[in-house]
């Protein structure tokens, strides 16, 4: 057994103590807290004034039309940057991308031309040697997919019938187990990948020279790290002794990976419960006080809100807006029985008060009907007070996912340190309607994209000629999307490969192939349009079917309605079985997600009008949303709708947006958080004992 | 029997406590000069429905309304008594927490028959949300085309069965918003003893677009909503004198 280092005086041993094993520690040491709120404390000083020196560097940056300043020249890596500060005083938890706040550090591992535009799109130059040195000298992972792509991904790709793909940027949804960094310290996670390294198979095929080669880069990656974070004075070869160290090891270890990645989404994980086990014993021996350890968090997600990345306008009009997708999970049940909320739960989201509402990080609550009262309670005050608090199914989730993953991006789920994703954009379903119809050619374009099957020509759709079309479509259009993922990851491991992440991970990881689909909405009215009511296809000159007419009115999705949530269900179903068809890179397990948060918008525009009424160009639903206005019961039909969809073949994920102003939520917000002005027992139980009164007298006081 | 809605909101958040499932029925005797749902009017029209149909979709997403249940509104609901009593009968029969939307105004004591079938309803109603429009009976005959004799009758009816009431009022600039009429109002509802809330909804113009679209003029024209300022004068006063009604109570 390895020995008990001092750090760890006071938690109780268990496997982790034998390997690296973060869940096996939080599950013998960390403490359900049950109580409300009351303990926490406001910002301090110092966090006020810092945040304020923050806020006005972002009105700066809004100023300058979106970017402060940029690196055009030196290549971000780890060590790239002498360390950079804000006020270095008032600063508890330190550590920035670059050597400034908000100056975009240069990615170009992606792709050297995404790199050019976003400095030109911000009114920056890229240094012609680095533009030289990554086109003649060294590959990148978009030299690398453009020199393989086929004929006709390229061309699937430019008829928007597969959109977002990670080509030429870096795919992100990897979350590293940051905690590690804190708990073990790098030494130790250098000498266990050593050890990894020592014990490969030695016949050298070429998956363990692969293997080989990847557990070296970790390796260095991991030197890097202690290098960096010796830079800002902290040695982090060995375990973080307090709460400050914890969160600041561990966050080390997250901005190595957001020096080196620029990730599509760059998430952090599942640590607040961990770090509750640090402030715990912290506060039990009187090293710190609740306030100094709010502080601590204050600043630490300060440092998050500051995480930004060089992206171009088309990336952001993609995902509507500059996002990171900085996703922190909190809360959720453990295997079990007991709840994982802690103090420190509450402490995360109360920086929410502290510093006000943001997006970023994206605070995830793992909900449970079996969370404690006062924490389901609070949440719902804070999503009321900021709009900023996201909530995920961990009842479901947990059955597959167990007690330790985390949210990669805004749903996609994985055991942290043991499960990765290869993220795979979409597949555009109400396209591939469109190439049923017509033959496998684009309707906007008029190109012959997918195979040249047989249109229909009837004056009407036949729904069984149209869904007996449309499988075979699905199963060309789910076959080349394999593929053009399966070209994307091999070269994204091989020239933009995510050392440090991956070093904080086990060495047999468990790869999700994620796939997506767009437009389910979409193709389920489209069907069920076709199916209840009449069609009447509308074809230009060439014959081609650009337009339909809808006689009579049909079920549509998002009413609760089994005549056509059944098609939408269906849909999903088929496509995914025709995906597991196909052979994926890496042994990764297919899934997929019906989740276009934002995207919806850019899909619909390159999408031809559909057989539910849509006009060309109109924007999809988000996810697995209704179509707009289209779901006339309210949002529980709407959500009973989504909630037949069949998770286990869309497993990285399913959403439903919808926005709600406060005041349809209920009459007083403490109403909608059941905490009263009406005593709702009465209302059951129907007595009626006025206690209106007193309430609102307290009200009043207050 | 058969009922007739105007439709069905399944995510109720506003019409009584939890997340409700509420049924908005079709037809309504009164022309309030602020209603904003006018396409609820007419009778004899809109969707056929039975109680075991509801209760089927109901059941079929209970999970969301646990500490909630079913809301009928309106139209005004007491048109179709009969249908109510039957779909309440139903649901309490499951347990579900039942709540009556109204403005009460086909609530008639002289009428026997009428009368009998509405106490029926109460026997498995467990929250009425009764909204009282004004207690002058020559302002309520302006603001509604009909006399508040009947609202306040059935008030003084779930007092006397011990049926919990929400109190509900929307406070309109220039023709409630007075502190006489506020106060009347305010007196009247904490008389009652089995009041539980006092709801005070400020007057919106969200309906307008319904009425342009329904080739309607809108009779408020050039009426301001109500803003938040007078809004907080509107529920102090009510409250003062609820209050005062209450002691009075004791």
């Amino acid at each position: 057994m390895k020995q008990f280092p001092q750090q760890w005086q006071g938690f109780e041993p268990g496997t982790w103590v034998k390997e690296i094993n973060v869940r096996s520690f939080i599950k013998h040491n960390y403490t359900p807290y049950d109580g409300d709120a009351s303990f926490l404390e406001g910002p301090t000083e110092d966090t006020v004034t810092l945040w304020q020196q923050i806020l006005d560097l972002f009105r700066l940056e809004r100023e300058a039309g979106g970017v402060l300043d940029m690196d055009t020249k030196i290549i971000s890596t780890i060590t790239s940057h002498a360390p950079g500060y804000i006020d270095r005083p008032r600063e508890r938890i330190v550590g920035l991308q670059t050597d400034k706040p908000l100056k975009r550090a240069l990615m170009p591992y992606g792709g050297i031309r995404m790199a050019e535009r976003a400095c030109k799109d911000h009114g920056y130059t890229l240094d012609p040697s680095v533009k030289e040195f990554f086109t003649v000298h060294r590959k990148t992972h978009n030299a690398g997919v453009f020199d393989t792509y086929t004929p006709e991904m390229r061309a699937c790709r430019s008829s928007h019938i597969i959109t977002g793909l990670p080509d030429a940027y870096g795919r992100g949804r990897i979350i590293g187990d940051y905690r590690r960094v804190a708990l073990y310290g790098v030494d130790r996670l250098i000498e266990d990948k050593m050890e990894q390294k020592a014990t490969t198979r030695s016949a050298m095929y070429s998956e363990v020279i692969r293997d080989r080669e990847e557990l070296a880069e970790q390796i260095r990656a991991l030197t890097q790290l202690k290098e960096m974070a010796l830079s800002y004075g902290f040695d982090i070869s060995a375990p973080a002794k307090d709460t400050l160290e914890a969160i600041q090891w561990l966050y080390f270890g997250y901005l190595a990976a957001v020096k080196e990645q620029n990730g599509a989404a760059m998430s952090l994980g599942r640590t607040s419960t961990f770090l509750d086990i640090y402030a715990r014993r912290d506060l039990e021996n009187g090293v710190y006080t609740e306030k100094q350890i709010q502080e601590m968090v204050d600043h630490f997600i300060m440092k998050l809100r500051l995480v930004k990345f060089a992206r171009t306008p088309e990336y952001d009009a993609l995902f509507s807006g500059d996002p990171q997708w900085v996703t922190e999970s909190i809360g959720g049940v453990a295997i079990d029985g007991r709840h994982m909320v802690t103090k420190m739960s509450y402490r995360y989201l109360h920086t929410l008060s502290n510093l006000g509402a943001a997006p970023e990080p994206n605070m995830t609550v793992l909900w449970s009907t079996r969370l404690p009262e006062n924490f389901k309670r609070y949440c719902a005050k804070m999503s009321i007070e900021t709009s900023s608090v996201q909530y995920e199914n961990d009842d479901l989730m947990r059955f597959t996912h167990g007690d330790d993953y985390a949210i990669a991006c805004c749903v996609s789920s994985m055991r942290l340190g043991k499960e990765m994703q290869f993220f795979g954009a979409r597949a555009n379903l109400a396209k591939c309607l469109l190439y049923a119809i017509n033959g496998g050619v684009d309707e906007i374009s008029g190109e012959q994209v997918g195979p040249e099957f047989r249109p229909i020509t009837s004056e009407y759709l036949d729904y069984d000629e149209v869904v007996h079309k449309y499988d075979k479509m699905m199963e060309w259009l789910a076959g080349v999307y394999v593929n053009t993922l399966n070209i994307i990851h091999y070269m994204h491991d091989k020239y933009c490969y995510e050392k440090l992440q991956m070093a904080l991970h086990d060495k047999d990881v468990t790869r999700w192939f994620a796939t997506g689909i767009a437009g389910l909405s979409v193709v389920a009215d489209s069907l069920s349009a076709i199916k209840y009511a009449r069609v009447k296809v509308l074809r230009n000159e060439n014959g081609l079917a650009v337009d339909y007419q809808v006689e009579g009115d049909f079920p549509k999705f998002g009413n609760d309605d089994d005549r056509v949530d059944t098609l939408a269900h269906d849909v999903v179903h088929r496509f995914m079985e025709h995906i597991r068809k196909y052979h994926t890179y890496r042994k990764g397990i297919p899934t997929t997600s019906i989740l276009t948060i934002t995207s919806n918008v850019v899909y619909g525009k390159n999408t031809g009008a559909t057989p539910d009424g849509r006009k060309q160009g109109e924007a999809f639903a988000p996810g697995a949303n209704p179509m707009h206005r289209r779901d006339t019961h309210g949002a529980v039909a709407s959500l009973a709708s989504v909630s037949k969809l069949p998770f286990k073949d869309a497993q990285d994920g399913i959403s439903n947006t919808f926005s709600i102003i406060p005041g349809a939520l209920g009459k007083e917000d403490r109403i909608f958080a059941g905490d009263i002005e009406v005593n709702f027992d009465c209302a059951q139980g129907g007595c009626c004992t006025p206690t209106l009164f007193e309430a609102l007298d307290e009200e009043n006081q207050s | 029997m058969e009922g007739l809605i105007h439709s069905r909101e399944s995510f109720g958040t506003v019409d009584g406590p939890g997340i409700r499932y509420v049924l908005f029925l079709q037809g309504c005797p009164l022309r309030c000069l602020y209603c904003h749902n006018p396409d609820t009017w007419q009778t004899g029209v809109g969707e056929r429905v039975t109680p075991s149909q509801l209760m089927a979709e109901f059941d079929h997403n209970r999970a969301f309304y646990k500490k909630g249940g079913i809301t009928v509104s309106g139209g005004e609901p007491l048109l179709q008594a009969e249908f109510v009593t039957e779909l309440f009968q139903a649901a309490k029969k499951k347990g579900v927490h039942t709540c009556l939307d109204t403005s009460a105004a086909p609530y008639s004591p002289e009428n026997g028959a009428s009368a009998a079938q509405i106490e029926t309803l109460l026997q498995y109603t467990d929250l009425v949300l009764l909204d009282v429009k004004h207690m002058e009976e020559d302002a309520h005959r302006r603001l509604t085309g009909a006399s508040n004799r009947r609202v306040l009758a059935f008030a003084r009816l779930l007092e006397q069965k011990k049926i919990p009431v929400w109190i509900r009022h929307v406070v309109i600039p220039g023709y409630t918003d007075d502190s006489e009429s506020l106060q009347a109002l305010g007196h009247f509802a904490g008389s009652l003893r089995n009041l539980q809330a006092l709801d005070v909804i400020p007057y919106h113009t969200l309906g307008v677009e319904k009425y342009r679209q329904m080739g309607l003029a809108y009779p408020l024209e050039g009426v301001a909503p109500l803003t938040a300022a007078q809004m907080a004068h509107a529920k102090a006063v009510l409250l003062a004198a609820a209050r005062e009604a209450r002691q009075k109570l004791r």
